[in-house]
């Protein structure tokens, strides 16, 4: 019996086949373009993130001012401002980009296969993602507005309509968030099928690039973490609809446990992000500084470290919230603890460095500022994981500075980092060199100068989450230096416009990139730019490890993985 | 012990409260551990980028990393900063326990109770107890008196808040359905800030209040003149004049 093919199983080979539209750019299952979906979607809602950012900073540096493009900002607004400046950030900017978008663009093509194991699982995804961010958006213009009560929606605020005065906007911002991590998952487990299963013949564990294995560690951990979330999403929703009491008080419920549950996710969570970004730094500061990754074993030990640690630290969120004080020294050790392997990849990622060769790129300028910068981030963290410390320190700017200085070195600077490095890959043409460094220091000092001073806020007691500090006599006098960290916020923001300009004219009109601009050895760079569907004619084969730089005795300083020996 | 140390924080806001300066000295013990850390790790980071900056006809040497002799380079820093870890953890255990664990026995109560968006503070009266006739109950106003050591029973009368105190060092969420015991001494007098420090709705930003850390006798005339049996005395003496 001659087999034949059903004709609704797609094939890969079909580069040269036309489509239409619709089916190329919106319900593709191709999974560069789910990547290309997800990364302007990202774009669009960091945009979003960012200019309630500038609106929120303008009235604390000004208060009562009118804003220019947004007005008065009331109370509420402020406080509206706040909480979906940060969950924008980290759930619509941060996962979507770093997760999602290099996920599905980066491991295919560097494990050497042709798609996603789950292609319409990957469409789906997306799908949910954009219905989530929609839901989001829509609860700006519900009546009451958006949910204003923290990114944390920490009941019984969130749960009770009477008290946040946002009764649809709260429960529309907890179903969103639910929808979100229902796609993030599919996400994930298609990330880790596949980077398990369809990599190119040759390419054993330890062949595997650092960035894919940090997207699949990030997703293990996200998958593990997620359940209790969704879980307690459910039940907030169910609180605030329904009428059970999970969280609270006065009818048996536990406000604290909305907290255990948050943070159980929350803390893993900074890690799922994390990890993304040391990958990309990973993959670009070899490339660079044409060196071999430093103990790749170690880096790898250490993340599956980190992510086992990272389940067990989640109460240093809680040290004052009213659970049993003596929890609290449990948590100060595991925190403490969760900084060794942390160090030792910084350590280790500064050991590649020596005996390089290294040029200052655009892209090797931000995996360097990640590394400089995130450093401030990790060391602040100290302070806040022990105990007694975060007794003064909880819930001020100090917390704020902090996480800022991990999360901005994470979600832009590791995607201006990613985005630079494969943009030839992506779009097939150079971005320009001269204005990628005037857009680095645009933003990198700038953004220096926003998060120093806030630390120094923090110091002085001021907390978070208050639209006018000018209301409390012992902080009024502080105001310069509020007023210093916006301007710095709206020079940072301009500097995002040479960006956007480079980003832009770069795709239509830059110079043609070739397959392998940074002579590097992984193989995405081995198929052209950008690649076909089904990303290569014919799939290549492994030989050797992705960080063969610089090896004795070769012509040429690198030695891409599917170079026979 | 760790009060002695000097500290960055009593620059900014002075010191009020008998762990006010041990939190401030364990801030110090850490700004030095991690400071250490930081600056050596900056230093060889940017030296490495411009020892080892692109120059024509040099290649790049080939190190795994894998071998003892220079996997050393990083194991041994890693090891440096456990012993820092265990340094600090020590610390930052005890001014913990101190705090928040242990509940030394009190000369006065207060009670604090937080709600949408004001707090309401319970300071007993003449009787020296909480929870009688004479309670003096003040909106936004903590009135203590120096050198004595004062319960804060903590409550919430809706969604959560955090008691702060930011000259104390001082911070505690108030939960609805509990009662929340901690301690302070002030050491101090002055008038200083109370702020919430939970997000508790549209008023959070405005639930600020102020402490008046007084002395003995000022604090006698407060309770004197404010007391409720003295106000209904002043108001029954009035009438009769009338």
């Amino acid at each position: 019996m001659a087999q034949t093919i059903p004709a609704d199983v797609p094939v890969h080979d079909e580069a040269h086949h036309e489509e239409s539209f619709w089916s190329h750019y919106v319900f593709s299952t191709d999974h560069k373009m789910i990547a290309m979906q997800y990364m302007f979607t990202g774009i669009f809602m960091g945009l979003i993130g960012g200019f309630f950012a500038y609106a929120f900073r303008m009235q604390l540096a000004f208060p009562g001012v009118e804003v220019p493009l947004f007005g008065v900002v009331s109370p509420n607004e402020y406080n509206a401002l706040i909480t979906n400046h940060g969950a924008i950030m980290i759930f619509w900017v941060a996962m979507p980009v770093l997760i999602a978008a290099l996920g599905n663009y980066l491991i295919p093509l560097m494990i050497g296969a042709d798609d996603m194991v789950f292609p319409r699982l990957n469409r789906l995804s997306y799908q949910i993602f954009l219905v989530s961010a929609i839901v989001l958006l829509a609860s700006f213009f519900v009546p009451g507005g958006g949910f204003a009560g923290a990114w944390t929606f920490y009941p019984p605020l969130s749960s009770t309509a009477e008290y946040s005065l946002t009764p649809l906007g709260s429960s529309l911002f907890v179903v969103a968030i639910a929808l979100e991590f229902a796609a993030f998952l599919m996400g994930g487990i298609n990330f880790i099928v596949t980077a398990m299963n369809s990599r190119a013949p040759g390419m054993k564990l330890y062949d595997i690039p650092m960035v894919v294995w940090m997207i699949v560690v990030a997703s293990v951990l996200f998958m593990l973490s997620v359940g209790p979330l969704i879980a307690g999403a459910v039940m907030l929703l169910f609180d605030q609809n329904l009428g059970t009491a999970f969280f609270n008080p006065e009818r048996g419920g536990d406000p604290i446990l909305w907290q255990h549950l948050f943070w159980f996710f929350g803390h893993p969570e900074v890690y799922v992000v994390l990890l993304p970004a040391l990958g990309v730094v990973a993959e670009i500061i070899t490339v660079f500084a044409r060196k071999k990754l430093f103990a790749y074993r170690t880096v790898l030990y250490t993340v599956f470290g980190t992510g086992v640690l990272s389940f067990t630290v989640w109460a240093h969120h809680q040290f004052v919230a009213g659970i049993d004080p003596r929890m609290a020294h449990v948590f100060t050790v595991t925190t403490l603890l969760i900084s060794v392997p942390l160090a030792e990849a910084m350590f280790v990622y500064i050991a590649t460095l020596y005996g390089g060769s290294i040029s200052l790129t655009t892209p090797m300028l931000w995996a360097l500022g990640f590394i400089a910068t995130f450093l401030i981030g990790g060391v602040t963290g100290i302070f806040l994981g022990a105990s007694g410390e975060d007794i003064y320190l909880h819930d001020t700017y100090f917390v704020l500075a902090h996480f800022h200085y991990t999360f901005f070195p994470i979600a832009i600077i590791g995607f201006y980092a990613a985005i630079t490095f494969w943009f030839p890959k992506m779009f097939g043409r150079m971005m320009d060199e001269r204005l990628g460094k005037i857009h680095f220091w645009g933003t990198i000092i700038p953004f220096n100068f926003i998060f120093i001073p806030l630390f120094v806020l923090g110091l002085a007691g001021q907390h978070r989450r208050i639209y006018d500090f000018t209301n409390y006599p012992d902080l009024a006098a502080y105001q310069p230096i509020r007023v210093f960290a916006t301007i710095s916020l709206l020079v940072m923001f301009s500097f995002q416009l040479v960006f956007f300009y480079n980003f832009f004219k770069s795709m239509f009109r830059g110079p043609k990139a070739p397959k392998n601009p940074w002579q590097a050895n992984t193989l995405e760079w081995t198929t052209e730019s950008p690649p076909p569907h089904g990303n290569w004619k014919e799939l290549p084969t492994v030989h050797r490890g992705p960080y063969e730089y610089s090896v004795e005795g070769r012509e040429s300083d690198y030695w891409p993985q599917n170079e026979p020996a | 012990m760790l009060e002695r140390i000097p500290s960055v924080i009593d620059v900014l806001v002075p010191q009020a409260s008998t762990y006010a300066g041990d939190i401030d000295g364990l801030f110090t013990i850490i700004l030095v551990s991690v400071g250490i850390w930081f600056f050596a790790s900056e230093i060889v980071f940017f030296w490495l980028i411009f020892r080892f900056r692109k120059k024509d006809g040099v290649r790049a040497q080939y190190v795994s990393g894998e071998k003892q002799s220079e996997k050393k380079w990083v194991t041994y820093p890693h090891l440096a900063i456990l012993l820092f870890d265990v340094l600090i953890v020590v610390a930052a255990v005890r001014v913990w326990y101190d705090i928040k664990q242990d509940l030394p026995p009190a000369e006065r109560t207060v009670r604090v109770i937080g709600q949408q968006w004001a707090w309401t503070f319970v300071h007993p009266g003449p009787d020296g107890e909480i929870d009688t006739a004479d309670d003096i109950a003040k909106v936004n106003e903590l009135h203590v008196e120096v050198d004595r050591l004062h319960h804060y029973k903590l409550e919430s009368k809706d969604v959560l808040h955090n008691f702060s105190v930011p000259v104390f060092r001082l911070k505690q969420d108030a939960i609805p359905g509990r009662v929340i015991t901690g301690w302070f001494t002030p050491t101090k007098t002055g008038e200083w800030d109370v702020q919430c420090a939970e997000i508790c709705g549209v008023g959070h930003g405005l639930m600020g209040a102020r402490i008046h850390i007084e002395t003995a006798e000022q604090h006698a005339a407060w309770m004197a003149q404010e007391s409720p049996l003295q106000l209904a005395a002043n108001a029954a003496q009035k009438q009769e004049e009338e």
